[in-house]
């Protein structure tokens, strides 16, 4: 086990490399520099911040620059709010978006399982039909429109929870519905699809056969059969969802990192691109390690590591 | 002899788009405490949704047992309510499916899923259970059973996981194991032994055995009755020695024709033609249109049942005393 998690991480970090490098190259050959925006400053002005940014140092030298920091931790400053390191920026918006991520990423995995259950139990039945039009819709509308129509709704219109920003639980809830539908609908029916395969498998006729409650043929029997395709989509959804989204972060003015990934592009704010880029990266690719050492929890017949002897 | 189970005139349909299927079209049969009865017929006649039907695991919709009873013990079983119905799957009648590679769950343990039957109808204790579950992995013959029961499914092979199987069919000690073609998956030297497993566990524990299968050789092997099933009906029942040895009906002949012999040189004979249609079966014998002695009332009206013994039934037009006669000119004729 220890040797498999140790050839893991060298994977990983390897992987990791390629995408700082490809980032790095697609980043640095858009033309333009961070100050070609800057009206006010003059000639001068420019040369002097490029300076202090190493951005007159030729290109490689730059790379090499930045991945020493990279090792040491430290993302370099921002470009564009110059008082703050990329740091500062990631360890601020971070805990909020990955609390907005979380509480998120379960309400969607509760509910769409429920729901996909629940349909594959009814298949064809009025349930089925109702479960998978809520599973449709919630595909088929944009989180931003969902998002909007429940701030007019259930804020503006009848003031039940607050309208926008991140102080209490009572302003998560919103957030939290507009961005778990889309994830739900797509548990819901990734859960149904599997769980009707797995329903006619002679094992459950076996388990029937037995005499057990349906409710634990379901849990026990069915259920954690069914649940392998939504394990493979977590690693995805869940570095997706915790490390923010602009659109929802935007809608409800939270402080979450989600927009970083956007504006430092816009700004061409070099340190921060590279920032989240890489810490979404390695997020996404301890996400993905997480899920392949769940699958041999859930079935054992996959086995991450070799039997000794073998 | 008390009989256990009594089926009568068990009638099954299913309901798809294509119409209506009847799939099991009047079935009588019972069986005594303690005996091995085999249910003979080629895919399709109706004997998996018999013993489905018995069970009451037919999947409703589509399935549903329109008419008869199962008397299980002078119960019918066809008027329980499914919780009722739960108490009896597993205790007093248990089944043992077709492919032991599927009938297992792939993601719990073998001790697991030995002892989860008994601990929902049982109420016992995780250590009685577990020594209970030991004992069922010796008697089926499972070597080293302590490190057995924490392996997996993948990690036995077929003819061991049928034994696991039938260990989990006989935990609860049931009076009635019905056993579907249990051994057609299986190498033919594993099949040996799991019959020969069959006979041990009927010697042990005195549990009534329902064999369906179309493997005669299985049948000569541990069948004690046989109801020869064709196109939803029992066409012909009675004891080993009398269906092998004196086959009244044509499909019954047919049937033991078409078993490869050692004494015999020449071809196979095949019963040539398919059987009907079950969305419309026909009015009288199904087996007419294939049958080489069929007569325009085979077509018409199907034939009641004649008792030849008080085992031996069968369901022709051959019996009725007006053929006989004809008979026997078509076999002067012939000469």
């Amino acid at each position: 086990m220890l040797r498999y998690i140790l050839k893991r991480l060298l994977i990983m970090i390897l992987t990791l490399w390629i995408i700082i490098t490809l980032t790095f190259v697609l980043m640095t050959s858009i033309p333009g520099s961070p100050f070609t925006s800057d009206q006010t400053s003059n000639e001068t002005v420019q040369q002097n911040l490029e300076k202090h940014y190493n951005l007159d140092k030729p290109k490689y030298m730059q790379y090499l620059l930045y991945l020493k920091s990279i090792v040491t931790l430290d993302f370099g400053p921002s470009i564009k709010q110059p008082n703050q390191t990329v740091n500062d920026l990631l360890g601020r918006g971070f805990p909020i978006s990955f609390e907005l991520g979380i509480v998120t990423v379960i309400v969607a995995v509760i509910s769409g399982i429920t729901l996909g259950v629940l349909a594959a139990l009814r298949h064809n039945g009025i349930i089925d039909y109702l479960a998978m039009g809520i599973a449709v819709l919630g595909i088929s509308i944009p989180n931003f429109i969902l998002a909007t129509l429940l701030i007019q709704k259930l804020a503006v219109d009848w003031e039940i929870f607050p309208v926008a920003t991140w102080a209490s639980p009572m302003h998560m809830v919103l957030p939290v519905l507009a961005l778990a539908t889309g994830p739900m609908a797509i548990i819901a029916r990734l859960t149904r699809s599997t769980m009707l395969e797995v329903l006619t498998q002679d094992y459950i006729k076996m388990a029937r056969a037995k005499g057990l409650a349906p409710w634990k043929i379901i849990i026990k029997h069915a259920l954690r059969n069914a649940l392998m395709p939504v394990i493979t989509i977590m690693g995805t959804l869940l570095a997706g969802i915790l490390t923010g989204t602009f659109v929802i972060e935007q809608i409800f003015a939270i402080p979450g990192m989600g927009k970083y990934f956007v504006e430092s592009i816009n700004h061409r704010d070099y340190p921060v691109i590279m920032g989240t880029t890489v810490f979404y990266s390695a997020f996404l690719i301890i996400m993905l390690f997480l899920v392949d050492i769940a699958y041999g929890f859930v079935d054992p017949r996959i086995k991450v590591t070799k039997k000794e002897g073998e | 002899m008390e009989k256990i189970l009594e089926v009568q005139d068990l009638h099954v349909r299913f309901t798809t788009y294509g119409g209506t299927v009847q799939a099991v079209r009047g079935v009588d049969f019972h069986i005594h405490k303690g005996e091995t009865l085999a249910i003979v017929g080629e895919s399709g006649c109706g004997k998996s949704v018999t013993s489905n039907a018995i069970m009451r695991l037919i999947p409703n919709p589509p399935g549903k047992i329109t008419k008869g009873k199962v008397l299980f013990k002078g119960q019918d079983l066809t008027k329980l309510t499914e919780k009722k119905m739960r108490s009896i799957r597993g205790v007093d009648i248990s089944m043992i499916f077709q492919d032991p590679m599927t009938a297992l769950n792939p993601t719990l343990t073998i001790g697991t899923q030995l002892v989860e039957g008994l601990k929902q109808h049982r109420k016992v204790s995780d250590s009685i259970a577990m020594k209970k579950a030991l004992e069922m992995m010796q008697l089926v013959g499972i070597p080293n059973p302590e490190e057995r029961m924490k392996q997996y499914p993948h990690q036995f092979s077929g003819g061991m996981r049928q034994r696991i199987v039938i260990a989990i069919a006989l935990i609860c000690e049931p009076e009635l194991l019905i056993a579907d073609e249990p051994t057609t998956a299986l190498d033919v030297t594993i099949q040996a032994q799991i019959l020969e497993l069959f006979e041990k566990i009927q010697e042990v524990t005195g549990v009534s055995i329902i064999l369906i299968t179309h493997d005669l050789g299985v049948v000569a092997k541990i069948a004690d009755r046989i109801a020869v099933m064709y196109a939803g009906k029992i066409i012909e029942t009675g004891t080993k020695r009398e269906i092998f040895y004196q086959p009244q009906h044509p499909y019954t002949q047919g049937l033991l024709n078409s078993v490869p012999r050692l004494d015999t040189k020449g071809k196979l004979q095949p019963i040539n033609g398919t059987p009907p249609d079950l969305f419309s079966p026909p009015l009288g014998c199904p087996f007419t249109s294939r049958c080489p002695l069929a007569m325009e009332v085979c077509n018409k009206v199907y034939p009641d049942s004649t008792r030849l013994s008080d085992s031996h039934a069968v369901d022709c037009w051959l019996q009725d005393e007006r053929a006989k006669k004809l008979l026997a000119t078509m076999v002067t004729n012939k000469r």
